[in-house]
């Protein structure tokens, strides 16, 4: 069959399982927004900001572990699409974004729209490709998806020019198996490997196992859960490992880090093995790495080598899959109970609930804590919830335990405002039967919120949760601590919300007080589809735990305990 | 085993344009040291091979190998510097050449060294050495004694002894290459 560039790319993402995609159309990517209206079984979702369709596509992948596509034209649509590359990049997350290029013969000339968005995103993607002629452009797509899903995901980017969009040659699909010798990602583990750890695992007094992203990608929750369960390990968890393990289960203690439970970093600075699977040692997690959990062995278990030992040495570093390796490890794992060791983090986590601020007195006030808790509480702690990032990211990661993997999105790595509702729309597209809740700060809605009419316009039923304290909450914090309340640049003039909302379309309502959190949630569920729910909480909150950056990880600032004065 | 501190990696890339892009921005992503990066052909025309050595400072030579592996195009990696190796470094030196003295100095130095002189003329003259790299510091150092104008290295070649081999004879891109009329090969996207 003779077909166009345009063409074979249809039939290519068709092969590749891909029923949706989000994007923006613009003169060097016409020709396939034409060849689009031949395959209406892609559905395509117009976006309002190319940023947005980065982030709707990963906000897919996130959700169901399929690849998320986006689409932009040439110059400034490609370059909008940088920053979502960049935030699906620090957190694994496998998207093709394929991007128009001016005609082969123009490239270099500066033209129109042109801009080298194969140079500008190598830093920020796993591959990249500008394709050159024609009879490569099947291969590059069947290879582009194998690299975004497979070994550590990420984000693959294809860059293809008009003039190869329109050529026409007979199409012929490359059937056999992807061929690249350059692409090798590890897959088990060796007999004597498995056969130290166990050893470490045999010796172990006090182990914790740290649990993160890999976990929830390699879906290996269950074999997670045998281990700790059958070593009686102590389980704490990334951010984005929330979910992982489920929240609630006695082993899980909760998260680790510069925000998270302080009986888990108590845990880790004192344990005498870690076995961290699927997380990359990251300094939120860790804080002062002179310092980090000085007298303990260490299991590195992660898919990419260059993991292995990068920022903390270990004893035994493992490069696979870590469900093939735990499947390997499991067999040899001996049962074991720890009840010492749990009892004393047990009592760490009594003295964090003490000072936990939903069990303070707050009359009259309504804090992110308790509007998080009561969501979590009213939508029975199944919804998946999308953040953006802030203090309202944080406390959604305290308040809000996950029961199952992939339920918590977030910008991690990247840490992204106004990543939040668009991933949201994105995960909403993927999964459409779960309830979805965007979780959003004022400062990060509105930088993505023309979105809202891509929720409207194409019915995506998004719940949107913005805490609203006419602050950037997080910097404000930091401005409190560190910089002796000097808040420069964060306190913040906002629009009606609620205004804005219906200005869209969107049902929309506003809660000032504790009571109306409820009937929110039954607002949210009465409405078919997107809906705006302000929540207008305490202007200067504070996020506790916190681990200064650089501090030492059981060196957390917290809040103090009822009667207690702050130190 | 480390030369005063370096690592000299080896790697066999696809012969695709932007490849050397791809290795140097990581190169520089990572913050590693680059003291001399050089590429060129192997009996394979669609296979190009690096040498880059770098400073150990930042990072050991496995550091460097697995992040050098994450790049797509980047087909084999050896630590050479870690195994029994030869090395060369090529350089061309242009030394002041215009009084009796100098001239004596030059013909002296060229003698201890593997050096040839291979332009000469009334005011400069232009030496080449190949050696390993130390054994090339060595004659600069001497020649600054005359006078050093102008000085071009082409960076650390190195290569393992024995008979282990770094190659990739069987290496094809995906799509056959069509061989144009001026001899080259058809530009692939990367």
């Amino acid at each position: 069959m003779i077909l166009s560039g345009s063409e074979i790319v249809m039939e290519c993402l068709l092969r590749e399982g891909v029923d949706v995609m989000f994007g923006y159309p613009g003169g060097a990517i016409l020709p396939t927004y034409d060849a689009m209206t031949k395959y209406p079984q892609i559905r395509h979702i117009l976006v309002r900001h190319e940023q947005g369709a980065s982030h709707m596509a990963d906000g897919y992948a996130r959700a169901t572990g399929k690849v998320g596509v986006a689409i932009a034209t040439s110059g400034p649509g490609a370059t909008n699409l940088v920053t979502g590359i960049s935030t699906a990049m620090m957190d694994s997350s496998p998207i093709v974004c394929i991007t128009g290029q001016v005609p082969r013969g123009a490239i270099g000339s500066d033209a129109f729209q042109e801009t080298d968005i194969t140079g500008i995103t190598i830093p920020i993607t796993k591959h990249n490709y500008l394709v050159a002629d024609i009879r490569e452009l099947p291969y590059i797509i069947k290879e582009a998806f194998h690299i975004a899903r497979t070994g550590r995901p990420g984000p693959v980017l294809i860059d293809i020019p008009k003039d190869v969009q329109t050529e026409k040659i007979e199409f012929v699909y490359p059937e056999g198996e992807i061929v690249l010798p350059g692409y090798n990602p590890p897959k088990h583990a060796s007999e004597e490997q498995i056969a130290d750890a166990i050893e470490l695992i045999k010796q172990a007094k006090k182990p914790v196992i740290l649990a993160g992203h890999g976990i929830t990608i390699s879906g290996a929750s269950q074999e997670l859960q045998e281990l700790a369960e059958r070593a009686g390990i102590p389980v704490t968890l990334t951010l984005l490992g929330k979910g992982s393990m489920p929240e609630g289960h006695p082993l899980t203690v909760g998260m680790m880090g510069m925000h998270g439970a302080a009986a888990c970093n108590f845990a880790i600075q004192e344990a005498d093995l870690l076995i961290a699977l699927g997380m990359r040692f990251d300094d939120r997690v860790t804080g002062n790495l002179k310092t980090y959990s000085p007298n303990s062995k260490k299991i590195h278990v992660d898919i990419d080598p260059s993991e292995i030992n990068k920022n903390v040495k270990v004893d035994v570093g493992i490069a696979g899959d870590v469900r093939t390796v735990m499947r390997q490890l499991l067999p040899g794992v001996p049962s074991k109970t720890h009840p010492e060791w749990i009892s004393k983090i047990r009592d760490w986590q009594e003295d964090g609930d003490e000072r936990d601020i939903l069990h303070a007195n707050s009359p009259g006030k309504l804090l992110g804590a308790q509007v998080i808790n009561d969501l979590w509480k009213f939508t029975g702690g199944e919804a998946i919830t999308v953040s953006d990032v802030g203090q309202h990211q944080m406390l959604e990661a305290q308040y809000y335990p996950h029961k199952r993997p992939k339920t918590m999105l977030t910008s991690g790595g990247a840490g992204t405002m106004g990543f939040g509702f668009p991933a949201a729309i994105g995960a909403k597209v993927g999964m459409p039967d779960e309830e979805v809740w965007a979780i959003v700060g004022d400062g990060g809605f509105q930088m993505t919120l023309a979105e809202l009419a891509t929720a409207k316009q194409e019915n995506i039923k998004v719940n949107i949760a913005i805490l609203n304290n006419a602050f950037l909450g997080m910097v404000r914090q930091w401005q409190e601590f560190f910089y002796e309340e000097r808040y420069q640049a964060t306190p913040m003039f906002n629009p009606d919300f609620v205004k804005l909302g219906e200005a869209y379309g969107i049902p929309s309502m506003r809660v000032e007080h504790r009571d109306q959190i409820e009937e929110s949630v039954e607002f949210a569920r009465q409405h078919d589809g997107p809906v705006l729910i302000e929540y207008v909480i305490e202007k200067e909150e504070i996020v506790y735990p916190m681990v200064p950056a650089g501090a030492d990880l059981h060196n957390m600032i917290r809040r103090p305990k009822p009667g207690e004065v702050q130190a | 085993m480390t030369q005063n501190g370096k690592q000299t990696l080896s790697a066999l890339v696809e012969n695709k344009p932007g490849v050397l892009n791809r290795v140097v921005s990581m190169l520089r992503r990572r913050n590693f040291n680059v003291d001399s990066l050089t590429v060129g052909r192997t009996a394979n025309p669609f296979v190009s091979r690096m040498t880059i050595v770098v400073d150990q400072a930042k990072g050991s030579g496995k550091r460097i190998a697995s992040n050098l592996f994450k790049l797509v195009n980047v087909i084999d990696v050896k630590v050479i510097s870690d195994e029994l190796h030869v090395s060369r470094d090529l350089a061309l030196i242009k030394v002041r050449n215009d009084d009796a003295d100098s001239r004596n100095a030059l013909t002296l130095i060229c003698e201890r060294f593997p050096a040839r002189i291979i332009d000469i003329g009334p005011a400069v003259a232009i030496v080449e050495i190949t050696a390993q790299q130390d054994i090339v510091e060595a004659m600069i150092q001497e020649l600054e004694s005359i006078g050093i104008v102008e000085m071009v290295r082409t960076g650390v070649v190195a290569m393992g002894r024995g008979v282990r081999i770094m190659e990739a004879d069987d290496y094809r891109p995906a799509v056959e290459a069509i061989k144009k009329e001026d001899g080259n090969y058809q530009v692939y996207g990367v």
